[in-house]
């Protein structure tokens, strides 16, 4: 039944719209994290 | 700003011609598709001159209360957009070969409730986007959303009285919207004045 | 603290699988609609869930205005985002289902329109956030907020009424419902619902995290500056 296929698509639309979401929490969480990394190192004096 | 109204009504026209019984129907929503697009031009403009002169940073400083520069200002507003369309509507009227078949003092209301509706909102709104980047696309961005209720009722008034049919439940929730918003503009406009 | 977002992470993970296997399998499957019909359980808890998720911007919205706490502004921004998120979810859930019932992508339905609406709102109120001046950016996005939430009546009396006088289908069918598709649908909402403050509070922390690395840059360039000016 073709149906299912809009059933399928409803549903992996409402989870690929949620894992995007996540996946840019995610991957600012990781640039953040690498941005203390260097905030922490000692300074460079000039 | 009248070569502006004219404008706007011929472009209107092009887009739709419709015969004198389907105008009816649509009239309501391309007139006050236009009034809110003029509406809009005119409200971008709103708070310029204050910028220009740094009067905004003046009035925080001074004692005077902020909601009575916010309620001069959303008066002039109103007055300025209403004499918009009041050029326009003659236009639209002709061009579109309008009758309207309900009370006529009736479009009146609707148009002086659904004129400060969009004046009040957008007079507010000018006023948060003018520090904000890209502040022409800011204000309809902010304004149209919560418009929609208030257009909503603007439209189906119109349309209703146009052909004739009952328009109470509309007026209604537009008085109630103009109250609700007024009331709650002039409250927050000193906050958003001060917000840094 | 830190311990329990992994132990609440699994659990709702079980709990996620779980509704999901209701919906797909449990649940009766409807009569006039067949199996089409079980996107509801994934469509409605989250219009529920972006309900309350704006709710919950409103009142960090006003506590902000009260209380001036970083906090409530921080729970205002996540709260609006996550709904726009599950609101967003709806938007795109809702027209699926419509096609294969309707044959139509749209319809001038209640919810959906109501739903839309909302959307619109809340995405101008992210705009906002993003574009205006940050010093200004808590106050502005607050006032907004309530200026948001009063519209909700509004749209919903504005489109009832609309809607009464254009009749259009109706998703999800009016009437009753089946207690065993209630029980699903519940199940259904409760793990949206823990999965939407699991999203939140990690939202929260990636926020605050920001927020502190953004005022060490601030101290950096302001003492970077003073350092090389001697």
């Amino acid at each position: 039944m073709s149906n299912n296929e809009y059933l399928f698509a409803a549903y992996a639309a409402t989870w690929i719209i949620h894992i995007v979401y996540l996946g840019t929490i995610v991957s600012r969480y990781s640039r953040l994290k690498r941005e203390i990394e260097e905030l922490k190192k000692p300074a460079v004096r000039s | 700003m009248l070569f502006f109204s004219l404008l706007v009504v011929v472009v209107f026209s092009f887009s739709f011609d419709p015969s004198a019984e389907e105008s009816r129907q649509i009239a309501g929503g391309l007139v006050w598709v236009a009034f809110l697009f003029a509406a809009v031009v005119a409200l971008n403009q709103t708070w310029a001159r204050e910028i220009r002169n740094q009067v905004l940073d003046a009035y925080r400083v001074s004692p005077a209360p902020a909601n009575s520069l916010f309620m001069a200002k959303t008066l002039g507003n109103f007055i300025f957009v209403s004499v918009l369309e009041a050029l326009m509507t003659p236009l639209f009227i002709a061009f579109y070969r309008l009758r309207a078949l309900g009370p006529a003092w009736e479009l009146m209301v609707v148009a002086v409730l659904g004129t400060w509706a969009l004046v009040v909102n957008g007079t507010f709104f000018a006023a948060m986007s003018l520090r904000t980047r890209s502040r022409e696309i800011m204000l309809p961005l902010l304004l149209f959303p919560i418009s929609i209720p208030a257009i909503l009722a603007m439209v189906q008034a119109t349309t209703a009285i146009l052909n004739g049919e009952g328009a109470r439940f509309w007026i209604v929730l537009l008085a109630t919207y103009d109250l609700v918003f007024t009331t709650v503009c002039l409250l927050l406009f000193e906050t958003v004045l001060n917000a840094e | 603290m830190k311990r329990a977002f992994p132990i609440l992470g699994v659990l709702t993970a079980i709990l996620l699988s779980y509704a999901l296997y209701q919906a797909l399998v449990g649940a009766p499957t409807e009569q006039t609609m067949g199996d089409v019909q079980r996107i509801f359980y994934y469509h409605v808890p989250s219009a529920w869930t972006a309900f309350i998720l704006f709710f919950v911007n409103f009142g960090a919205s006003v506590f902000y205005l009260t209380k001036r706490r970083p906090a409530a502004d921080i729970v205002a921004l996540v709260s609006a985002e996550v709904g726009v998120v599950f609101c967003t979810v709806v938007l795109v859930t809702g027209p699926i289902w419509a096609r294969p019932v309707w044959g139509i992508w749209w319809t001038w339905d209640m919810r959906l329109t109501s739903t839309l609406v909302l959307w619109l709102i809340y995405v101008s109120y992210l705009f906002l956030r993003r574009f205006s001046s940050s010093g200004q950016t808590p106050t502005l996005a607050a006032a907004l907020a309530v200026l948001g939430a009063l519209c909700v009546p509004f749209v919903y009396f504005s489109i009832w009424f609309f809607r009464t006088q254009h009749p259009q289908p109706v998703m999800g069918g009016g009437g009753s419902i089946d207690p065993r598709m209630l029980h699903v649908l519940l199940i259904n909402w409760l793990a949206f619902s823990c999965f939407a403050f699991l999203v939140c509070w990690s939202r929260y922390r990636l926020e605050s995290l920001q927020r502190e690395v953004d005022q060490a840059h601030a101290l950096e360039s302001l003492l970077g500056a003073r350092g090389s000016a001697r």
